[in-house]
């Protein structure tokens, strides 16, 4: 036993196996549950090592990006962010709320007034010290239409904001009880007076220092001294790498030049665990691979043939051949385990040509082909799943067409634009933000066109319920409704597949974001 | 005036108006690209204020010849504007991106060209026999691969397997001559590959062609070795359609090499180009565009340069 329990403590070590399933392996050979936690906290943590330089190749960057956190939109920027910035909260990897510059948060009864008490003592790059004004700058900033912030839809619903001493009071349109949730969106980070002077100035209270800002090429960064957090930035120096090449990025982790990369392609990770020296990652993650109709464009307004077309394609088949086993199938709504409040006892959708062959006679469809709109952009391989739902369908009795469309224009002139495509989602911190970014009936990007009184109304209540079984409820509910009414097929949920080198330690399986939610550089140290 | 100069002068006056007329082309080009601005530059991830904001300050709503015209006097005055997706300067962006390319396509340029002419006179001196076929063989099977496998095939080799060389050829502000050459070394050995049979081959039958003539027969009677017969005799008159192929390839080497770029992180001006078209940033695609097409022109009028003055013809007129 004890020649396991080591090799065990080896693998954590290493990183490579997490907690849930060292404690599950360990307390197989009789280690009491607690003890095999904290076995895994001392041998994933006992000691990190300070110093070096951590290099990451990323997938994702372009010479167009800035330093201006409003405006990451895409992997490389995500995880400059990261490194530089910091939120008021973080999410955590089992979903749970992480204080960072906030160090207590609290709301009143109906969740439409909350209150974050500023960490003291914090500073910024620059040797200011971070202050409840700056979190209240930094949040009008972004609720300005003029700062184009990727996170305008989530700090819109603040009417007020304040501060006074250590205390920052935010008052809502309506109740929210995710609102902590959403302040760790990675747009939100603490900049000195909210970034009004300079925004793209990079100075902020996170890890690491802007050394280097060459967009589209390398990011330099370097430890800040007087970081805060002694558990988080171990390397000195870290620097982003873009290399947007697939082969090139997985030949830079092979021949060392980087010590970790994202995005690997899932064809190629079954034989980059060949390579020496190299261990490929895949994390669950909550991002997914959907074929989105409009719920009220003919013949998509008619829930047969919606449902139909949900029971003729083949999920597992997609799951192995699209992703290569990366993935786990989907169910019709855009939720799954890794989000906090997930109901699993929601029946799984299987593949069933009979009933979608019943369906579609009802639906009453002419026969027609149905026009299936997708690009090799709208997600990896979605040329190849659409092929493979024109076939499985096929077999249903169903005529699916594809009509291919060009990577460009396609998020402008085909995504919420046609009534069929194919597209995908990020994961989203909560559910509520999923939900209402994408299902509500007034949401700008509800891409289905999915109107349900009943669906909004629990939305709602579930927004402003601090009871978490009263919510759950609420949001298994909701799962059902769309499910069985919604517009979206949603085959598969992808993982994240990245590739990171042996000596590299401390690697943690992250399903917030990619690269152990951007902070890779500063969770792991070298060996 | 010399008609040589007059000749040399209607050339350069020639090139002018060609770019001018290209500008209008590259402009009206990149006015007509389908697909909104602000939403490409903003991703799947921007909300409708935000994109309605974007397009009001981008200043879209201009009739397109004033723009067109705003943008032509920029350039004149060494201003050619401000990226729209990050707001940077584009003269400063593009200099350092045109100083890394011009250094990748020297290093290649100043490894091929020299020994293209030499393979192809040694080829000429042996027409027909193996060293002619050995060199011909193996330029012509690099060119007939496409670069990135070419790429693909030394990082493999090199970088990879046997760790000769760094497979991220990046490189940046504040890097040693020597650093620099150790990380371009992969990029410089594919473009070397990939031009050398062009040269190699048009060098070869300039000089086969010119072998042919009376006065290189009284040369090989007078008794001179073959490869100075080649050397004294034949190559100044080949000079011509050597110097165009060379130069077609130079132009190449600048404007082409994209594919080499992104299969070795090289930080040049194709990437560059590649990036702000995908974000619709007009302004940068549309002085990239220009500084490609100055290239191209600038090389083709010095390849006519040169043809005129080794032109003994019209060197000296009757």
């Amino acid at each position: 036993m004890t020649d396991q329990l080591d090799r065990m403590v080896a693998a954590a070590k290493a990183g490579r196996i997490s907690r849930r399933e060292f404690v599950g392996r360990t307390t197989a050979l009789g280690v009491s549950a607690a003890l095999a936690s904290a076995l895994f906290t001392k041998a994933a943590h006992a000691q990190p090592k300070k110093g070096g330089l951590i290099r990451m190749g990323m997938q994702g960057g372009e010479s167009t990006n800035s330093l201006d956190p409003a405006l990451a939109a895409s992997p490389v920027p995500f995880a400059i962010n990261m490194s530089w910035g910091e939120m008021l909260v973080d999410v955590g990897a089992t979903g749970e709320l992480q204080m960072r510059l906030a160090e207590e948060v609290s709301a009143n009864a109906d969740a439409t007034e909350w209150q974050f008490k500023i960490r003291q003592g914090v500073e910024f790059h620059n040797g200011k010290t971070v202050t409840a004004e700056d979190v209240v700058a930094t949040l009008r900033r972004h609720t300005d239409e003029k700062s184009q912030s990727g996170a305008l839809g989530i700090v819109q619903g603040i009417t007020e904001m304040s501060a006074s001493g250590d205390m920052v009071t935010l008052k809502l349109a309506s109740g929210n009880a995710d609102l902590p949730f959403l302040m760790a969106d990675y747009h939100l980070v603490i900049q000195p007076n909210g970034g009004v002077d300079n925004p793209t100035e990079g100075v902020g209270a996170g890890p690491y220092k802007v050394v280097v800002h060459e967009p589209g090429i390398r990011h330099g960064f370097e430890k800040f001294a007087n970081y805060w957090d002694p558990d988080l930035g171990h390397a000195d120096q870290t620097e982003i790498l873009v290399i947007n090449d697939g082969t090139a990025r997985t030949s830079a982790v092979q021949s060392g030049q980087v010590h970790m990369i994202n995005r690997v392609d899932p064809k190629i990770a079954e034989l980059l665990t060949r390579a020496p020296g190299v261990q490929v990652k895949n994390v669950p993650s909550r991002g997914h691979y959907v074929f989105i109709m409009h719920c009220d464009k003919a013949p998509f307004d008619n829930n047969d043939l919606r449902m139909a077309l949900k029971l003729s394609i083949n999920r597992q088949e997609m799951v192995d051949k699209i992703l290569n086993g990366l993935g786990s199938i989907g169910n019709d709504f855009p939720i799954n385990a890794a989000y906090p409040l997930f109901d699993d006892s929601i029946p799984q959708r299987e593949y069933d040509p009979a009933a979608a062959a019943e369906h579609y006679k009802k639906s009453g469809h002419d026969g027609s082909p149905i026009i299936l709109r997708v690009a090799q952009g709208a997600f990896p391989g979605a040329v190849e799943a659409a092929q493979l739902f024109q076939q499985s369908a096929m077999a249903a009795g169903i005529p699916l067409e594809i009509k291919r469309e060009p990577d460009d224009g396609y998020w402008s002139n085909v995504w919420n634009v046609e009534p069929f495509c194919a597209s995908y989602w990020g994961g989203r911190p909560v559910q509520d933000q999923m939900y209402s970014t994408a299902y509500l009936s007034s949401s700008d990007w509800n891409d289905t066109r999915f109107k349900n009184a009943r669906f909004d109304e629990l939305l709602l209540a579930a927004r402003a319920e601090l009871n978490g079984d009263t919510r759950k409820a609420n949001y298994a509910e909701m799962a059902n409704i769309l499910r069985d009414e919604g517009g979206l097929i949603l085959p598969m949920f992808n993982d994240f597949v990245e590739a990171v080198r042996d000596e590299i330690q401390g690697w943690e399986a992250d399903p917030v974001q990619e690269m152990m939610n951007g902070r890779a550089h500063a969770r792991c140290w070298l060996a | 005036m010399h008609p040589v100069l007059t000749l040399v002068v209607q050339r350069i006056a020639l090139g002018l108006l060609l770019l001018f007329a290209v500008s209008a082309v590259i402009f009206l080009g990149v006015a007509a690209l389908p697909g909104d601005t602000a939403q490409a530059i903003l991703g799947q991830s921007a909300t409708p204020q935000a994109l309605a904001n974007l397009r009001a300050e981008m200043g879209l709503d201009q009739p397109a010849l004033t723009r067109y015209f705003n943008w032509l006097g920029g350039i004149l005055t060494g201003d050619l504007g401000t990226s729209l997706s990050n707001r940077t300067d584009i003269a400063t962006a593009i200099g350092q991106r045109l100083g890394n390319t011009l250094f990748l396509a020297a290093w290649a340029a100043v490894i091929s060209v020299p020994l293209a002419i030499l393979l192809g006179l040694v080829a000429a001196r042996y027409n027909g026999r193996w060293p002619d076929k050995l060199i011909s063989g193996v330029t012509l099977s690099t060119i007939s691969l496409p670069e990135f496998v070419v790429g693909y095939l030394v990082l493999y080799f090199l970088a990879v397997k046997w760790q000769l060389f760094p497979s991220v050829a990046m490189v940046f502000p504040g890097m040693g001559i020597m650093e620099r050459l150790n990380a371009v070394i992969l990029p410089v050995i594919v473009l070397v590959l990939v031009v050398l049979a062009h040269m190699m081959r048009m060098t070869r039958a300039a000089i086969l062609n010119v072998m042919q003539s009376a006065y290189i027969e009284t040369a090989e009677l007078k008794g001179l070795s073959p490869m100075r017969v080649i050397w004294r005799h034949a190559f100044p008159n080949a000079v011509a359609p050597v110097v165009n192929v060379v130069m077609l390839n130079l132009a190449y080497l600048v404007v082409g090499v994209v594919v080499v770029e992104v299969v070795f992180v090289y930080p040049g001006m194709g990437q560059y180009l590649v990036d702000h078209v995908a974000k619709r940033d007009l302004p940068v695609v549309q002085a990239v565009g220009l500084i490609f097409a100055a290239v191209y022109i600038g090389l083709n009028i010095m390849a006519d340069v040169i043809s005129i003055l080794a032109n003994p013809r019209l060197r000296h007129p009757k």
